[in-house]
């Protein structure tokens, strides 16, 4: 019953992705991204991921989507070039593709116990975070108090997409721009 | 959208309990799904919604550029604020531990002061990000 959840999300997803490639609306591409956020959240759910499936929700489905649509009322709302199909990059992207293919072949069964990732540092967290930190929720006690330098760094790189959207965006075409514009 | 009255009175409606539930799930984060991120994720949207139905002359009015800017700037502060207070108090950076008197207490607080770094940061690039794309069309027009 739980594989055929997981494959009729994967065949949704599939899907969706095909309809992003294919379609010439950009109203429907942005909508149809919307979607394979919420399948995407789905399948982190089915995977016990909750925190992810609710980043992805929240960040995926909800904002990017709101950004999207906000570019569209920059750029318009069809494609006007029309799709052509070139060998060497499809190439490329077949090639990548299978290489990434043929390289999953070499890992670990899938959900199995025996898998390095359970045994390296997943057990120390999993049965000392109870006793070092004391918070109820794993994923916190890892992200905040374990791998505090990794959140930390992300924080970061979050505020330096701010600072580069603005530098590109907003200075030069702002509040001073506009004021320049206006004196006689 | 300004001056349909479902829209408008819908979203005065939900506005609160965006917020209210965004407070719930960085709160809540110790104990379930969640945490700084996403709390910041819903507080944004809420602000969103309101730019959205309201226009973002009126949301700018209620949140400024420059308190966006600011936000984004003092959560990363807050967050490293946190490591420095823990070398201060003679640990290492970012070393919960000796925040309290005892290095349970001292988790709790670090988690607490991190994730509302992480929390504020994120909150204030969401909005930002929405400020730059949504007003860059509005003024080439």
């Amino acid at each position: 019953m739980e594989s055929l959840i997981d494959y009729g999300l994967l065949a949704l997803l599939a899907v969706t992705a095909l309809g992003i490639l294919t379609l010439r609306n950009l109203f429907a591409v942005v909508m149809l991204m919307g979607i394979y956020s919420l399948l995407s959240a789905g399948l982190f759910v089915v995977l016990d991921a909750q925190d992810v499936a609710f980043t992805e929700a929240a960040v995926g489905a909800g904002v990017s989507t709101i950004l999207a649509l906000g570019t569209l009322s920059l750029v318009g709302r069809t494609r006007r070039d029309t799709p052509t199909i070139q060998v060497i990059p499809l190439l490329i992207v077949v090639g990548t593709g299978a290489a990434l293919v043929y390289g999953s072949f070499g890992l670990p069964e899938w959900g199995s116990a025996e898998n390095p990732i359970h045994h390296h540092v997943a057990p120390r967290y999993l049965i000392d975070s109870a006793e070092e930190v004391a918070v109820a929720n794993t994923v916190s006690a890892v992200l905040a108090s374990y791998r505090g330098y990794d959140t930390m760094g992300e924080t970061t790189v979050v505020f330096a997409a701010m600072v580069g959207v603005f530098a590109l965006l907003v200075a030069g075409s702002g509040a001073a721009a506009s004021s320049r514009g206006r004196k006689p | 959208m300004q001056k349909q009255p479902i829209p408008r009175i819908a979203t005065k409606i939900l506005i609160p309990q965006i917020m209210i539930f965004g407070l719930y799930v960085h709160f809540h984060g110790d104990f379930g799904p969640g945490g700084g991120f996403q709390a910041g994720v819903i507080l944004a949207g809420a602000i969103i919604l309101y730019a959205l139905i309201f226009g973002l002359k009126e949301a700018q009015r209620v949140l400024p550029i420059w308190a966006v800017v600011g936000c984004s700037a003092m959560g990363v502060l807050i967050y490293a604020g946190t490591g420095v207070a823990g070398l201060l108090l003679g640990g290492e950076f970012l070393n919960y531990n000796v925040l309290a008197h005892d290095p349970i207490h001292g988790q709790h607080r670090g988690i607490l002061w991190v994730e509302l770094g992480v929390l504020i940061t994120v909150f204030g690039v969401m909005v930002g990000l929405f400020y730059a794309f949504a007003g860059r069309g509005r003024r080439r027009a």
